[in-house]
């Protein structure tokens, strides 16, 4: 193979907003540069996961190598890094920027910059990387371009003017775009010559290969049977194959060098081994310093996930371990819950993460799961010193052994229309936000700050945000730290039984107003018994709020025609094969939907 | 020789009512006809030829049926026999004769045969009365459901009560001594003195036996889509209606022997009690249910597919009987021979809807294994519950265990 010409290379992303048509635009730029036919094209080829791809979103990064005979009549490589688009992954998204020269800025010419938007180009600029725009969407009638230039210079202040205006979903404009990458982004720097240093900006598990490590060489080369070692996690081991992304394919090469964007297999067992952010090198001639930015990824939301039936453990075990494979995030350890039997408690990066988990297990691995409110991770503070990092409400030690308790805060940015500040101001007030600052960035549009407790945007908090902006407001945020709460323990007791599966951990404030909803929607959700029953809802043996499930006065089937009894049993069959699906708390029946129900307490 | 019950389907009615998803057809062209576009004159004459045709076709081939499943049957003795439906009393009298003709000539009939006739009060005349009699009818159970017009127009019946009042009167003139009288309690926008009067109404005619079933609304109906429309007796005073009818019922010498049946001394229905104790009874007709020798089936419900049953029943080379016939296509007509286990839960849930309950006995000779051992625990957990009561041999639904009957019949199931 001839020498790659390091200076015909372009390594690039494309950062946006959600639904502003980043992937889209991947998709004509794959399509433009010929190595695809429009037959071959998947809707869209970056998107692999069947979830990504309903959900529209990218959930782990994408990767792909095409080949672009710019009108300079030279050849030149791009290799497009497509970075995960939501604030769970914020981590990976800049280890993928990191392995980037340069990144595309697509903004929706109707709707132009949004909260999303500038975390996501500030976060590339802060990676040095060179942002060009480009405007999509033209062709819709509530297009206005211009405004959206102006908007771009003064909000981020980088040159917008000659921006290519184009529409992604109708291929309008993308010759433009191509034209611009070879411009604007530059060449990647690096020799071949100096010790390896490579970024690993992600990895995905493969049941022949092992692990496919997706990295960035700075520095130096890598073939097959280099000795290479990651840096942080100390993992060693000799490269079996090295190669470059196809359109949905992995096509091995000789060796990757300076510059060049690829993948590697050595047969690694574990994902583990191959952190995220971590610095590949060669072991017998090892670079001074890893690569700057690697940081451990700690899980931000926990749950406990139990099969609904007890007998699938095993199975939801072996799923947990094949997802975590591939998903270093992941974070579990088996418990066990006198309400739902075993299963386990599992962390996430945030509730996007979990949601989408939780739908993998359920689809991939044909799971029925019952989830518990998912909860952040507490510090305890014991009277004796000692801190406990708090991920299952039921593990709260007794109140007189707590000195104090934290939460973890958020730093959030909701761009808003100015229309909408108050509702959102209002919105922010009621989930104990404390107001940091308004920015105007025009006349019509703010940039609201607030400190917010992670607790309080984890279930709903971008649903309200929606409801009450009618679809306007959008919203970023990033972990700011730790501060002291006062903070309690919400029981839930069924017939004067606890049920631990229902505990959790709220604010003194807000525990009357959670109680009495959960009380309120638990009573919609067990179905009258042959006694009555008490759902009671306290904090610190303290009943705080209490609803009745009243005792079944009748179930009676009044007709049996015509000696038609297989109707009849079937009937009861379907009685006794219901109650079969519900879990046992002392003398109670409860229906999986009510453990699931008071996930959605703000549904009104 | 052992004990057998006929049922007959007869799958026509006037108009279709409300509630109703009984397998049953319109004979009149217009299905559910609004209440008030009654007219005086009986329904009968508005049946149109083309559906005294239908009627005649499927007689023929309900006789075809009869005559050649006739050879099972050789031993047994026929001691029930009950046309039901739909509407029977639609029938022309001498159709119904002709069914019982068929009946007659291929099987035994105990000398003390039970034969009841479902009738609807509009459909019912001097003429077919007498017709009935000289066939050997000997019961009558007459639809009437409620003594209010407002409330039978609301469900959507076809009579109103002054044209039931004059069919009751009619019958006994004829000379019917045993006559049940069909009620509904928990009807739309009803309380609990409407249903009372009702009540009162009917037991005042001195019928010997009277059904009583709540209104049970099920999905496909009008009724059900439409049940926004009304307001519905809650669970609470549904139950105090059933209360009701029995505490009245039996200040006036009926029993309740069965969940929803109430006779006078000696005329609880010999044909529905069957049912519950697990004799052997067959369905002829349309979508008939069967139970022979712990065998269940039911005959197909589309009329294409019974007219080809009824054809192949004793013909071909190889003579199939009606058993042949339905274990060739098992699956359609929801051929189940009976496990012992199945048996045993039929034998608890079914006999559980009678007041006289279970008998240990009666368990112990059906399946050679005391009740005790299969269902002891179960009954003693139930009985600490109050919702079963045990005496002597027997074992039987507390009046709190028939208000969640359901639930109680639902524990005897082995699954």
């Amino acid at each position: 193979m001839a020498a790659i010409d390091q200076s015909k290379i372009r390594n690039f992303c494309i950062v946006a907003h959600i639904d502003h048509g980043k992937s889209t635009l991947a998709d004509r730029i794959i399509e433009k540069t010929g190595l695809l036919t429009s037959r071959e094209m998947q809707a869209q080829v970056l998107d692999n996961m069947e979830l990504e791809r309903e959900r529209g979103i990218t959930i782990k990064a994408q990767t792909v190598r095409i080949i672009y005979n710019a009108k300079d009549g030279n050849e030149y490589i791009f290799n497009l890094i497509d970075t995960p688009g939501h604030v769970d992954f914020n981590y990976e998204v800049s280890r993928a920027l990191a392995a980037c020269d340069g990144a595309i800025l697509v903004v929706d010419a109707a709707q132009g910059i949004e909260a999303q938007t500038l975390a996501n180009v500030y976060l590339a600029l802060d990676h040095d990387l060179d942002v060009f725009p480009v405007i999509n969407k033209i062709d819709l009638p509530s297009a206005e371009p211009e405004r959206v230039k102006d908007e771009i210079e003064d909000v981020i202040g980088i040159e917008a003017q000659d921006a290519p205006l184009i529409s992604a979903k109708n291929g309008i404009g993308i010759e433009d775009v191509l034209e611009a990458i070879v411009e604007k982004i530059p060449a990647p720097g690096g020799s071949p010559d100096n010790p390896l240093q490579a970024l690993i900006f992600d990895s995905v598990y493969d049941s022949y290969k092992g692990v496919i490590v997706f990295c960035r060489i700075m520095e130096g080369r890598v073939a097959k049977g280099t000795q290479i070692k990651m840096m942080a996690t100390g993992a060693t081991a000799e490269v079996a194959e090295v190669g470059y992304f196809g359109p949905g394919q992995f096509i091995p090469c000789e060796e990757l060098s300076a510059g060049m964007v690829g993948y590697l297999t050595a047969s690694i067992k574990n994902v583990k081994d191959t952190a995220v952010g971590d610095t590949v090198t060669d072991l017998n001639r090892p670079c001074a310093e890893p690569l700057p930015g690697y940081k451990k990824v700690n899980s931000m939301v926990y749950c406990g996930m139990y099969p609904a039936d007890g007998a699938k453990y095993p199975d939801l075990r072996d799923a947990l371990e094949k997802l975590k494979l591939n998903d270093a995030s992941l974070n579990y350890e088996p418990e066990t819950s006198v309400a739902l039997g075993f299963g386990f408690r599992c962390g996430f990066l945030g509730l996007l993460h979990l949601e989408i988990i939780q739908e993998r297990l359920e689809r991939e691995y044909n799971l029925d799961l019952v989830t518990t409110a998912p909860g952040v991770i507490y510090r305890v503070h014991r009277t004796d010193g000692e801190m406990i990092e708090l991920t299952n409400p039921s593990n709260l030690p007794d109140p007189s052994q707590i000195a104090y308790m934290e939460e973890p805060v958020v730093s959030a940015e909701i761009m808003v229309t100015t229309e909408f500040i108050g509702p959102i101001m209002q919105l922010c007030q009621e989930r104990r936000g404390r107001y940091v600052s308004t920015e105007y960035i025009e006349a019509a549009r703010a940039l609201l700050k607030y400190e917010l407790p992670l607790n309080e945007i984890i279930y709903d908090f971008f649903d309200a945000l929606k409801s009450r902006s009618r679809g306007y407001a959008s919203f970023d945020y990033e972990i700011k730290g730790y501060e002291e709460s006062k903070l309690v323990k919400l029981d839930i007791l069924i017939n004067h039984e606890e049920v631990d599966a229902l505990s959790f951990i709220v604010h003194a404030d807000g525990a009357y107003e959670r109680g009495r909803k959960m009380c309120e929607k638990l009573k919609e959700e067990i179905p009258r018994h042959l006694f009555e029953i008490p759902i009671q809802a306290a904090v610190g043996g303290k009943i705080i709020a209490r609803e009745t499930v009243k005792a079944m006065r009748k179930d009676v089937l009044a007709k049996c025609y015509g000696g038609d009894i297989t109707r009849k049993k079937k009937l009861l069959e379907k009685q006794k094969e219901g109650k079969k699906r519900m879990r046992q708390i002392g003398s109670v029946e409860i229906p999986q939907s009510a453990f699931m129900s008071v996930l959605k307490l703000d549904d009104k | 020789m052992e004990n057998l019950s006929i049922y007959i389907h007869i799958p026509f009615c006037v108009r279709k009512c409300l509630y109703c998803d009984f397998l049953s057809f319109s004979v009149c062209g217009k299905e559910r006809l609004p209440a008030k576009e009654q007219s005086e004159t009986s329904y009968v004459n508005r049946i149109g030829d083309k559906a005294f045709g239908e009627i005649e076709s499927y007689v023929n081939l309900l006789r075809q049926e009869i005559t050649r499943s006739a050879p099972e049957y050789k031993k047994y003795r026929v001691i029930s026999i009950f046309f039901g439906g739909g509407t029977p009393s639609l029938l022309p009298a001498g159709a119904l004769r002709a069914v019982l003709d068929s009946i007659r000539s291929g099987y035994r009939l105990a000398d003390d045969v039970e034969i009841t006739v479902e009738m609807n009060p509009d459909t019912v005349t001097e003429e077919k009365l007498e017709k009935y009699i000289t066939s050997g009818v000997n019961r009558l159970s007459i639809g009437l459901q409620s003594a209010d017009d407002a409330e039978l127009a609301r469900i959507g019946r076809v009579h109103d009560y002054g044209t039931f009042v004059r069919a009751y009167e009619m019958s006994r003139r004829a000379g019917f001594g045993n006559i049940n009288i069909d009620v509904m309690a928990a009807l739309p926008d009803q309380d609990i003195a409407d249903y009372e009067r009702t009540l009162r109404r009917v037991a005042a005619l001195s019928p010997e036996h009277i059904s009583a079933y709540s209104l049970t609304l099920e999905e496909h109906t009008p009724l059900f889509a439409r049940q926004q429309e009304f307001r519905f007796p809650t669970d609470e005073e549904e139950r105090e209606m059933y209360a009701l009818t029995g505490k009245y019922l039996a200040s006036l010498g009926y029993h309740r022997y069965e969940i929803s049946n109430y006779a006078r001394g000696g005329y609880e229905c010999r044909h529905n009690k069957v049912y519950w104790q697990r004799g052997n009874y067959v369905g002829f007709g349309l979508g008939a249910s069967s139970m022979v020798g712990n065998v269940r089936w039911s005959n197909p419900q589309a009329m294409e597919r019974y007219r080809d049953y009824a054809g192949q029943i004793g013909r071909g080379p190889d003579c199939g009987t009606a058993a042949a016939v339905r274990e060739k296509d098992a699956d359609a007509f929801a051929v189940a021979h009976l496990s012992v286990p199945e048996q045993m839960e039929e034998f608890m849930f079914l006999g559980l809807r009678m007041m006289c309950g279970v008998s240990g006995q009666a368990f112990n000779a059906a399946f050679g294994v005391s009740l005790e051992e299969i269902y002891g625990e179960l009954i003693g957990k139930l009985c600490a519950q109050r919702l079963l009561t045990r005496e002597h041999d027997r074992v039987r639904l507390t009046e709190r265990g028939i208000d969640v009957s359901n639930y109680v019949m639902a524990q005897f199931l082995f699954a």
